[in-house]
Parts: C-alpha cells; sequence; structure tokens
C-alpha cells in the first residue's frame, strides 16, 4: 500500500494511477487479523490468466502506473511470473506483496527477470514462537531466508509488520531486525479494524501506553539510523482525532480488482452493505472507473452529511474512511466516527478504553482465518 | 532523509536505483515512479533531472540547459532544485 510521505498528495487527474490486484484469496496462513472478506469461500471463481492480461492493457489505457499483485497469498497462482512480465512490458512498476510462503529462490529469480521491482514481505514477531502463534503455522525462518534472498536479488523491499497489541512491545526488536536484513523501507502497519481484525478487535488491539512506547522506540530508531532505513509507521486511526485520508478520496486514484473480477475502490469496500459493485466480466474498465454507480458514489464531497458537509478539512481528509463509517455507525455516508467532530465518537473512545481496562490475561481466543472459520456465504 | 553533504555543481549525479523516469502518454508529463511512489514532474523539474542525470556533472547538465533555454543564470535554481531531489532520495551522486 501506499505509504505515508510517498508523494501521494497527488491529483491523478482523474486517473487510477494504484491498480491493485488480489490474484486469490487463498492463504496458506491463517493471520486472525486479515484484511480479506470474513466470507472469502464465496468467492471462487478467480479471473484467468487471460481476464487479468485483459484488464492490467486497460489499466495501462486509464493511465495506471504503480501495480501491486496481492491476495490472498499471490504466490499460489502459478501464473504470477507470466502476469508479471506482462505487466512489466506494458510499462507497469510492479510490486508484489507477499507472506513469502510459497516465494523460493527460483521463482524469485524468474520473477526478478519478468521485470518485478519491488517486493512488500510481511513479518508478524521477530521469533518463530510468536510468529506461528499468529500465523498458524511455522514459517518464520522460511520468511527470514526468503528476506536475504530478495536483498541478494537485489531487489528493494519493504519489511511489512501488522501492528497488534501480541507485537508492538517488539518495535525496536523488529527495527533491529530490519536493519540486518539491510531492507529499504519498513512499515508497522497498525492494523485497520476491517472484516477478521474487527472479528478479533477486542484481543488485537493494543493499548494507548503500548501506543506512545512503540512510537518512542520509532523515533530513536530513525536517529540513530538516519538514512540506513525508512520506517513508516502508520498510526492506528482509533487513538487519532482526525480520521486517515482514505484511499486520497473515493475513486480517486485507487482501483482494486478482487480475485473474481468485481472492481472496488479500495480492497475492503465489499463489506459496504447496499453497494453493487462491478464486475470486470461484465464492463469494461473504462466504464466502470468513469460511469459505474459504485465508483460514483463517494467522489467529490456532494455526498456529505454534517459534519464534514460544512468542514473545512473535508480536501484534506475526504470525511474519512467509508467502510469504517459503515462497519460503525451503519452508514457509509456517515462521517468517519474517529473523527473528534463526529457525533459518533463515542463509540471510538469506548472501544480504546476498552482495551486498556480489560484483563489480557482471561482474554477470548483470537478466531484464526480458516475457511473453517469463514462465514457462509451469505443467500447462495 | 538527510543526504550525507550538499552537492557542488562538479558532481555527477545519477538517478536512484529503483527509480525509474518517463514520459508517460496520458498524464502528458515525465513521471518518476519508485517503491510505493508516484511523482508527477514539471516541465522545469523533469528537464533538470534529465540533463543533470545524463552528463558527466550537474556543470556540464546546466550548460545544455542554458543552451535550450537561451539563459545563462540557470545555476542556483539548477542546484536549488537538485539538492531538494538529493533530500528525496531521488538522485545520488556517483563515485
Ligand atoms: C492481505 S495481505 C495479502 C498479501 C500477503 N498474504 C501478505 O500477508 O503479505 C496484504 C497486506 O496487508 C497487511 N494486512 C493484512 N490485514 C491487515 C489489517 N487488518 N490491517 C492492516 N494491514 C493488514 C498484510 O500484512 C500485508 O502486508
Ligand atoms: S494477511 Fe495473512 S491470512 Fe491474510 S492473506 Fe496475508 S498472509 Fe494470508
Ligand atoms: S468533520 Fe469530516 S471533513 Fe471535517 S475533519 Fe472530520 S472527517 Fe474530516
Amino acid at each position: 500500500m501506499p505509504k505515508d510521505g510517498s508523494g501521494l498528495s497527488l491529483d491523478g487527474l482523474g486517473m487510477p494511477l494504484w491498480l491493485v490486484v488480489e490474484l486469490t484469496y487463498k492463504c496458506p496462513l491463517q493471520c486472525p487479523w486479515c484484511s480479506n472478506p470474513v466470507d472469502f469461500n464465496k468467492y471462487r471463481n478467480e479471473l484467468s490468466t487471460e481476464q487479468w492480461k485483459s484488464v492490467l492493457a486497460e489499466g495501462r489505457r486509464l493511465g495506471s502506473l504503480q501495480l501491486g499483485f496481492t491476495g490472498g497469498e499471490p504466490m499460489l497462482r502459478k501464473d504470477l511470473e507470466e502476469l508479471v512480465a506482462y505487466a512489466d512490458k506494458i510499462g507497469y512498476y510492479t510490486n508484489l506483496i507477499t507472506s513469502g510462503v510459497g516465494l523460493t529462490p527460483e521463482r524469485l529469480k524468474a520473477l526478478k527477470k519478468a521485470g518485478l521491482k519491488q517486493v512488500q514481505l510481511s513479518i508478524q514477531a521477530c521469533d518463530s514462537e510468536l510468529n506461528e502463534k499468529l500465523v498458524g503455522l511455522d514459517v518464520f525462518d522460511h520468511k527470514i531466508a526468503i528476506a536475504r534472498a530478495i536483498k541478494a536479488e537485489g531487489l528493494p523491499m519493504v519489511l511489512n509488520v501488522p501492528v497488534s497489541r501480541y507485537n508492538i512491545d517488539h518495535t525496536a526488536e523488529l527495527i533491529d531486525l530490519a536493519a540486518d536484513l539491510k531492507v529499504e523501507y519498513v512499515e508497522f502497519a497498525n492494523l485497520q479494524y476491517y472484516n477478521w481484525a474487527l472479528l478479533n478487535r477486542s484481543e488485537l488491539i493494543p493499548t494507548r501506553e503500548q501506543l506512545v512506547r512503540s512510537e518512542a522506540a520509532v523515533k530513536a530508531a530513525r536517529e540513530k539510523l538516519g538514512n540506513k532505513l525508512t520506517i513508516y509507521f502508520v498510526v492506528p486511526d482509533y487513538f487519532d482525532t482526525r480520521p486517515k485520508a482514505c484511499m486520497n478520496g473515493w475513486g480517486s486514484i485507487h482501483l482494486t480488482i478482487a480475485p473474481d473480477g468485481t472492481a472496488l475502490p479500495c480492497q475492503e469496500a465489499r463489506l459496504i452493505k447496499g453497494i453493487e459493485f462491478p464486475n470486470v466480466k461484465e464492463h469494461s474498465l473504462e466504464w466502470i472507473w468513469k460511469n459505474s454507480p459504485g465508483f460514483n458514489k463517494f467522489r467529490g464531497d456532494g455526498w456529505m452529511k454534517e459534519p464534514c458537509r460544512s468542514c473545512d478539512e473535508r480536501e484534506k481528509d475526504f470525511g474519512g474512511c467509508r467502510c469504517q463509517a459503515f462497519l460503525l455507525t451503519g452508514d457509509a455516508a456517515n462521517t468517519d466516527p474517529v473523527c473528534s467532530k463526529s457525533p459518533h465518537r463515542h463509540l471510538i473512545d469506548e472501544i480504546v478504553q476498552r482495551a486498556s481496562a480489560e484483563d489480557r490475561s482471561c482474554g477470548k481466543p483470537l478466531t484464526m482465518r480458516h475457511h473453517r472459520t469463514a462465514h457462509e456465504p451469505a443467500g447462495e | 532523509m538527510k543526504p550525507e553533504r550538499h552537492l557542488s555543481p562538479s558532481d555527477a549525479v545519477e538517478l536512484a536505483p529503483s527509480f525509474h523516469f518517463r514520459w508517460e502518454e496520458p498524464q502528458k508529463a515525465h513521471v518518476l515512479l519508485y517503491p510505493e511512489g508516484i511523482v508527477k514532474l514539471s516541465e522545469t523539474a523533469a528537464a533538470i533531472l534529465e540533463t543533470c542525470t545524463g552528463n558527466p556533472s550537474i556543470a556540464q547538465g546546466t550548460c545544455e540547459l542554458q543552451d535550450r533555454y537561451g539563459r545563462s543564470d540557470l545555476g542556483a535554481s539548477v542546484l536549488e532544485f537538485l539538492e531538494l531531489a538529493h533530500a528525496k532520495g531521488w538522485i545520488r551522486v556517483k563515485s
């Protein structure tokens, strides 16, 4: 995902500069915060190689420049190398977003040869025991080995750490690990509470004290390491008083294609009920981007309600995240409840307070992401 | 990011590895692509980057630009922009 300060406050001139393709929802890991839908099982008919290629070609014609291959686990697609080669040929800057599972030195070489420009590798802990507890499989040593292989290939790399109460106290150690692996960037992605993460929110959310300590560790490391390592720290929005400028605005520069071909303004948007999102099997990408009701629903600021409608900060944060507004207030057109001006802010305050008050030792177990725990496909 | 030192006109600079600079027809502009980032460059910014990374020194790049625009006073603003690009990690000094 685009990082803070990555030059993203950029006017896309109405073009989908960032194209994200979720090649599959399948994944061997079981992260209990996974941002994939809780009923991911329902979407089994993935696009074919040829269908993905035509999406990529159409995206380029609409002005897309950055391309992210993600999932689920994109390494599960046997045609990944072919898709990367095609994307590179038609001019994308190609990024692979992976847990590293399924990535081998051989496939890495093939991907590099195909023109891959960058890898984002997720890592959840700095020891194998905790990592296994968090993702359900013993893959830590493989992740470290593959991180070294990525650097040996000379590919730039982001180490992505999804941050929860379980690993936030290891911020300094995780930075040391990143420095030791000689990656260019490490990103502390404080969890966003949608889908699986929302299901497990009370068990995952850190306390304010943990967060303050973690930020201090980042600050100290920045001073110590200077230029050697860029540390991104995505502040968890629940602890903030203003929402994130989600997606740089709905339908502004981001376009996601889900495994089944559904086109979305952001990876989580299909959780908003009542919007029908168009599918690339039925419509051209151009119509989807420019004309479909789904993409126009929250474009600009005509849809806004108070307090956003008359707020002079609306061009800065676009009223926050539509998914969060829907999940927490029941109406996607409401102000993101994270905003201190929102009449629903008390909902967030209560969650944060509960996180600090709860007795950590008697929490309920994490619900791991698994097809057995997945929600039944609704109405099918 | 703070660069280690200031640039001087005798330095040779190049695009940082993993940065791509090119013309984009849909945007009708030069863009810089890098891990997780896109920058759309103004015409002047693109011209400075192109000439200064394409010449043996910043000074020679500046001469080429001055010839192109029929000016003789661009040295300071070229260096100023390159300092910015250097600070952002877009370019590095060739060793
Ligand atoms: C959904 S994963 C797909 C790619 C791959 N399976 C992986 O985990 O790296 C994409 C990225 O989102 C991150 N992620 C997953 N759930 C998240 C959440 N609830 N909040 C923030 N980041 C999350 C992962 O760590 C990963 O970097
Ligand atoms: S976040 Fe975890 S479970 Fe979800 S796709 Fe990535 S590795 Fe798999
Ligand atoms: S009221 Fe709306 S526009 Fe104003 S700061 Fe809050 S979320 Fe942003």
